[in-house]
């Protein structure tokens, strides 16, 4: 067990550059230059567009560029500087990523409970009503996009019955942060149900069931800890790479409610070509999803006794 | 927890309640017209989180100039018809408009309580033109004498302060220009030329952060992407002092998201409607919403480096211009929110004339045709107009595209670049194809704003490589005029002779499309399109 963690520990390693280095590469290959984007339609004075540039070092060589600012971020943690505020990309990233992590937080742990509780309730009524009206459920909001969503329900809540805050003025409270959640949370919501069902009721008919249920075993144990169990490895492994997907793909639901995270500030990185913060909220982003993944396959072991890590 | 939770519940049937009263009073709408007035009120404006730090010669958009501009007041300022109004300056005259003697009025502040004087604005100016402190709008200073050796185009820096610029007293100082410019003043109202405190230079990083000005309001708070607060300052003794207790910026990053606030009473003034909602905002906001023209405008640009509009016959373009259906467009598509424009120069800039161009920009599909035949067509017979996709300009070029291939059967189609940095990049590296879709705000309310920084050779704005030695003349002639009103006239006289080269094909005037909430009163809009923060004022 703990060889095979450092393994995949130190396999991180290589993933990490690569992602890096992609992306430091991609933002270079678009056209537009951060320090000219600064001046507009109006262009700016030659020496004050040089003097920036190198201050940046941005006359550099791109794979230089990227050297210096791995060696400042790996050595000092030192994630550079926004070109246009001036400001350390570390500051930004501390303003960005808490909101990000409550949101996203919250709407995992809203999918997590309610998809596998829904799941669980249509795979063991599998063809009846229950089932029906689920799967109907869940593929409307599978088949509703976001934005959709988003706006049905800011008008219904905050205009017509007056419940709740359209946007969201102060996001470390939680009952604005209630309407973008499920916003977000819908859609993995319906995935993470319809897994649960399609692996219930499959595992419904599997003799373990039987026996369990022959054995005598209280209804509750059976269910919670024979079907659950073994029904919830592919659940674990949808719901370990969308934590990911829902830190930095909120950048919709982000825009609708007004909430300053890491989708829209990535966004506006990339409008601006500020390679430098883009990498560093990215980096972030990447290393949430390689320690998920080690979360999930760990998770395996716990769930499945047949799988053992060496 | 169940206290709180049921607390949270009292508080919502209390907005339930007050929902409903606002509906019930709304039948005696007439008799409240005259609402008391808090004059220590504070308001919320709608803007995104400024790009820069809050330095005055380093904000060149408009999240950070409107903050900008309630924090920091300069020598003077424009009235709507772009006269200028004296704000800190006293005096400013000049006999030669070479050499110019600003007298400050005495007794000014900062908001720290040291003394605005003929330094603050001097140091000020010398610190913001030299390149090493890196402030986006430094050339602003290049007509100053000296600016050259302060920030030669290249080489090393032969000085650190610009020669022009000489304090004579505390509340005395002279500008001396490289060569004369009658309506040099008028350059002066922009917030470059705002003065610093003596603190600003200890650390200008932190002063970007919390800056001190001599404006309207002080400086409270700025909480990154949430909002920056500003309150009254009132020890000011300027003529525009605020009629309200403070502001709060309030961050948007949608405006669809800051519509529906300003709807449900969480925001007070809007800059701008979103597309979505410009054909309710009318009637959902009865005589709150704003529709008025503000000095910008749109025009599609020639690459006059291509091989296709080298040397061509400025016919060609008349005729194009005039096979655009301006009326119909910003009336359907545009649904109202641009003015056909009738010259170069936008409304609301001294030196405007209605109809400079003449029939150029009437629409008469005829005599178009026959203009670019006349004009001996267009090479390839083949056009296409390139803009950015972000910037919700597909629509336009498109019909613009369609109005012209149905009038004249030259083919066009839209040249879309991802976004307003690619767009730049390829006006920059010269790469465009044919045309391009150009627009100008105005820097200063004077007519040579529009048309000497934009169509001299020389110019910054000048990125599609026109050039015409009569029209360089002509612009060397109205700066060397003696006086404003004659330098106006010769602008005014150019203008009226562009027809005939054809720099650029005038679209339409912008219009700001906005409004406010029942909470506030007098809000009006200036010529750059912001709000009025100071004239606000806040109901009881």
């Amino acid at each position: 067990m703990g060889r095979y963690v450092a393994r995949r520990l130190l396999q991180m390693i290589p993933v990490f550059i690569g992602t890096t280095l992609l992306i430091f590469l991609m933002v270079y290959a678009l056209p537009g230059d951060p320090v000219r984007g600064l001046f507009g339609d109006k262009g700016g004075s030659p020496a004050v567009l040089e003097s920036l540039r190198h201050q940046y070092g941005l006359d550099k060589p791109v794979l230089v560029q990227y050297f210096n600012y791995m060696k400042g971020m790996i050595l000092h943690l030192d994630f550079g500087t926004q070109i246009a505020s001036g400001r350390p990309v570390t500051d930004i990233l501390g303003d960005a990523f808490p909101v990000t992590l409550r949101l996203a937080g919250f709407a995992f742990v809203i999918e997590a409970v309610l998809g596998i509780v829904l799941g669980v309730i249509s795979g063991m009524r599998a063809g009846k009503a229950a089932d029906t009206a689920i799967l109907f459920v869940t593929l409307l909001l599978i088949s509703v996009p976001v934005f959709v969503l988003g706006y049905i329900l800011q008008t219904v809540f905050a205009f017509q019955l007056n419940l709740l805050e359209p946007s969201v003025s102060d996001d470390s409270d939680f009952s604005q942060l209630l309407l973008p959640a499920i916003v977000l949370a819908s859609a993995s919501l319906a995935y993470v149900a319809r897994l649960t069902r399609t692996s219930v009721a499959e595992n419904m008919r599997a003799d373990f069931m039987r026996t369990a249920i022959a054995k005598g075993l209280p209804r509750r144990r059976v269910v919670g800890v024979h079907l659950l169990r073994n029904s919830l490895i592919p659940v674990v492994t949808f719901l370990g790479t969308d934590l990911g997907a829902l830190m930095g793909g909120a950048i919709v639901t982000e825009g609708i409610f007004n909430i300053h995270g890491v989708g829209g500030t990535i966004y506006q990185s990339i409008v601006r070509r500020e390679g430098t913060t883009l990498v560093g909220l990215v980096t972030i982003l990447v290393l949430v999803y390689l320690f998920t993944s080690l979360i999930v396959d760990l998770l395996y072991a716990v769930l499945d006794p047949r799988i053992r890590y060496a | 927890m169940r206290g709180a939770k049921s607390a949270k519940w009292v508080a919502i049937a209390a907005v339930v309640a007050l929902g409903a009263t606002a509906c019930g009073g709304g039948g005696d709408k007439g008799g409240e017209s005259k609402a008391a007035v808090d004059p220590n009120g504070k308001f919320s404006v709608e803007v995104g989180e400024p790009q820069n730090p809050l330095q005055p010669a380093n904000t060149m958009e408009s999240n950070g100039s409107i903050v900008i501009k309630s924090l920091f007041s300069g020598l003077v300022d424009y009235d709507s018809s772009g006269k200028i109004v004296n704000v800190n300056a006293q005096s400013i005259d000049s006999s030669d408009n070479k050499t110019f003697t600003v007298k400050l009025k005495p007794g000014w502040t900062f908001h720290d309580g040291t003394p605005v004087t003929a330094t603050s604005y001097v140091n000020a100016w010398n610190w913001a033109a030299n390149p090493a402190n890196k402030q986006t709008n430094s050339f602003w200073f290049s007509d100053i004498q000296g600016y050259d050796d302060v920030a030669p185009a290249k080489g090393k820096p032969k000085a650190d302060k610009m020669s022009g610029l000489k304090v004579v007293d505390d509340n005395t100082f002279t500008i001396t220009l490289s060569k004369p410019m009658p309506y040099f003043v008028y350059k002066l109202g922009y917030e470059v030329f705002d003065p610093l405190p003596e603190s600003f230079y200890k650390d200008p990083k932190a002063a970007g952060e919390h800056p001190i000005g001599n404006g309207p309001y002080k400086f409270v708070s700025w909480d990154h992407n949430k909002q920056i607060e500003v309150t009254k300052f009132d020890g000011y003794k300027g003529p525009n002092a605020a009629k309200n207790g403070g502001v709060v910026f309030k961050n948007y990053s949608k405006l669809e998201t800051a519509y529906q606030d300003l709807k449900s009473g969480n925001l007070d003034v809007m800059r701008q409607v979103a597309p979505r909602d410009l054909p309710v905002y009318k009637q959902d906001l009865g005589d709150r919403a704003v529709d008025q023209s503000y000095s910008a405008i749109q025009t599609i640009a020639v690459a006059f480096y291509t091989k296709q509009w080298k040397d061509i016959n400025p016919k060609v373009l008349q005729g194009l211009s005039m096979a655009i259906d301006r009326d119909t467009i910003t009336k359907t598509v545009l649904q109202g929110t641009r003015e056909p424009a009738t010259g170069w120069v936008a409304k609301g800039v001294l030196g405007y004339q209605p109809d400079a161009a003449g029939d150029v920009t009437k629409y008469d599909p005829a005599k178009a045709k026959a203009l670019i035949k006349e004009g001996g067509g267009v090479p390839g017979n083949k056009i296409s107009i390139q803009y950015n996709a972000d910037g919700g300009h597909k629509e336009w070029v498109e019909a613009v595209c369609g109005s012209i291939t149905k009038a004249t059967g030259v083919a066009c189609t839209g040249d879309s670049k991802a976004d307003f940095q690619a767009d730049l990049n390829a006006r920059d590296n010269k790469q465009v194809k044919s045309l391009y879709r150009s627009g100008w705000v105005l820097d200063y309310p004077f007519i040579s704003n529009f048309i000497r920084d934009l169509f001299g050779t020389k110019s910054d704005g000048n990125q599609g490589g026109f050039s015409s030695k009569e029209i360089d003349d002509l612009i060397a002639k109205a700066d060397a005029a003696k006086t404003l009103d004659e330098s106006e006239k010769l602008y005014q006289q150019i203008e009226k002779d562009l027809p005939k080269y054809m720099p650029s094909i005038p679209l339409w005037y912008y219009k700001v499309n906005a409004g406010y909430s029942e909470k506030v009163t007098g809000v009006k809009y200036a010529q750059d399109g912001d709000p009025i923060l100071t004239g606000v004022q806040v109901k009881k």
